[in-house]
């Protein structure tokens, strides 16, 4: 680690995986009310679970955002950190108001449109804490070297604080708000977040494979050429049935079929990347979720989103179990073992340490993975039965629910191995070092 | 490919295609906008009942567990057509009196079963609440969805 405020990445790190424990762990509360109803009922019902499920995904993600940023912009800007105190202040900001919100929640205070229920004056502090950072990463990249890299990741991240700008819209005309909605919604996850995305995974590749970094450049600017191009028409998938023009249907189904693209693209960046340089990287845990990373988006965010985004099909499917097995592999793939492979590669190097805990690392990779792909084709069996169940034989939706409950236990079991695969990992990462495993001669 | 494609032509795609797909999706989602107004809602029966009913929607995050229009959680029923599944069309006032004796009755307590919360609606909350639903069934939704099942 060449530049000392880089360190600025350990304490988003670690808020992150404290985030990312609470996120799993109400995900499992969630999956035991579907087995067990009655269960919590009274005293915190699902909506607050769900609520606190899916806000701390999306808190736990921005935050390992803001520290890889921290750390891969000194690198490759080659300067310092514009301003330590402002990423402190930042992070204070951010986690409070993180907190804040989950109290709240457990106390019924919240708005009411999915993802965005945070209260005002939360939404308030998430913005003063987005222009902090958003002004202090800047100030960096423009004082310093500019690469490909930076220039991506910027962009990116310009674009999740201006399209969340959205969130503070909403008419009271509901196909309106929906409209809008999608503004914040899809541009993120489908849009400028995989540009974030892609300039991540460019520096862990640079990195970790040392192939030329024009090659690697190039490649970046043409994936997230694709990223933007099929990603702001893909829109178009959610327009189908809110009140929307038919011609969203037309629209929507070419660019979902583009958006696999760049999914594909990256998987063979990597891959090609990794072949190509030869090179044993010491960290292999971190080689393994950068590679992972690209296949699990690729299956989860491409194909399985591709597969219900005709609106032949999403006539059936839309707002069914689908969508949740989507969902689930889709935030996995693309950024949860994002963040992850680029905790493994960068804690090593906070922590002043060789690569260490390999072994326990890895276990995590592939208990976390198999049981969300588990998970994932539990709740798609659940979704095509319900599908057929409700959308062609008009049957009633809670019974068809205790129909498909099999699938409900498959899920909360998958759930389980992912909560013990999560705890792993952040024992792995954060935990005491064990013994160092001899790296093979030639392994530099 | 490399002397094909270089890194300078490919940035020039990035932020060209980029603009150009930025401007044809705004200048979309304005003509959705007004198509939006005009046509597949009714602008005009967008009473102030019907827009407080939807800050009752909101208040209590019902889209946490039901669907509407689809989005949503995958929990609870799908609420977007519940007026036309409780027969409104056809009979107001029974669709009415029948979904607030529904929330009334919460939670059922029944072991097993998906407990739906007491939010102790008021009268006037509950009426602006099914103003709101109503509302929302005449979307023109394209047919969506395929059945009164939801």
């Amino acid at each position: 680690m060449k530049y000392q405020t880089q360190k600025l990445a350990y304490p988003y790190f670690a808020a992150a995986l404290i985030l990312f424990l609470v996120q799993v762990l109400a995900g499992v509360l969630a999956g035991s009310i579907y087995v067990f109803p009655n269960f919590l009922s009274d005293t915190v019902p699902f909506h607050i679970i769900r609520m606190i499920h899916t806000n701390a995904l999306l808190v736990w993600l921005l935050l390992g955002y803001f520290g890889a940023s921290y750390f891969l912009i000194p690198e490759e800007s080659e300067r310092e950190i514009h301003s330590p105190t402002l990423a402190w202040l930042q992070l204070g900001i951010f986690v409070f108001a993180a907190l804040a919100a989950v109290v709240s929640y457990l106390f019924g205070v919240h708005e009411g449109r999915e993802f965005l229920e945070q209260p005002f004056w939360v939404k308030i502090l998430m913005v003063i804490s987005l222009l902090l950072f958003i002004y202090n990463v800047t100030m960096t990249v423009l004082k310093g070297r500019k690469t490909v890299v930076t220039i991506v990741l910027l962009m990116g991240l310009w674009g999740a604080v201006l399209f969340f700008m959205f969130a503070f819209y909403n008419p009271d005309n509901l196909a309106l708000d929906k409209l809008y909605w999608w503004w914040v919604v899809h541009v993120w996850v489908e849009g400028v977040w995989e540009l974030i995305m892609a300039a991540m995974l460019a520096f862990l590749l640079i990195k970790m494979t040392g192939v030329d970094r024009e090659i690697v450049e190039k490649w970046l600017y043409v994936i997230v050429g694709f990223s933007l191009f099929s990603g702001l028409l893909g829109t178009g998938h959610h327009y189908y049935w809110i009140g929307t023009p038919e011609y969203w249907h037309w629209i929507g189904a070419v660019f979902s079929v583009l958006e696999v693209v760049p999914f594909f693209a990256m998987v063979v960046w990597a891959f090609y990347l990794v072949y190509r340089s030869g090179r044993d990287h010491p960290n292999k845990a971190a080689m393994l979720w950068s590679l992972g990373c690209p296949i699990m988006a690729f299956f989860g965010a491409g194909v399985l989103g591709l597969m219900h985004s005709f609106p032949s099909i999403n006539y059936y499917t839309h707002g069914t179990q689908l969508t949740a097995a989507h969902g689930h592999l889709a935030f996995y793939g693309a950024y949860v073992m994002l963040n992850l492979a680029f905790f493994t590669y960068a804690l090593p190097a906070l922590r002043g340490l060789q690569p260490f805990n390999q072994i326990l690392n890895m276990w995590s990779f592939w208990l976390m993975t198999g049981s969300m792909v588990f998970m994932t084709i539990s709740l798609a069996f659940a979704g095509v039965i319900q599908t057929h169940l409700q959308r062609v034989l008009a049957m009633g939706f809670m019974e068809i629910q205790s129909q498909v409950d099999l699938f409900y236990w498959f899920r909360l079991g998958s759930g389980v191995f992912f909560l013990l695969g999560a705890l792993l990992f952040i024992y792995a990462t954060l935990g005491p070092v064990r013994e160092q495993v001899a790296v093979q001669s030639g392994a530099k | 490919m490399a002397e094909r494609l270089t890194k300078s032509a490919a940035r020039n795609i990035f932020y060209g295609g980029s603009i150009f797909f930025l401007v044809v999706f705004t200048l979309l989602t304005i003509h959705s906008h007004y198509y939006i107004k005009n046509v597949s809602t009714d602008e005009s029966t967008l009473t102030e009942a019907v827009a407080r009913g939807k800050h009752v929607w909101e208040r209590h995050s019902c889209i946490n567990c039901h669907t509407l229009l689809g989005e949503g959680a995958y929990f609870a029923p799908e609420l977007g057509n519940v007026w036309v599944r409780y027969g409104g069309r056809d009979n107001a006032e029974g669709a009415r009196m029948g979904l607030k004796a529904w929330m009334r009755a919460q939670p059922t307590g029944v072991e097993g079963r998906r407990q739906m919360p007491q939010f102790n609606l008021t009268e006037q909350e509950l009426d602006d609440l099914i103003d709101f639903l109503e509302w929302t069934s005449r979307i023109d939704t394209l047919g969506w969805p395929p059945n009164d099942a939801g």
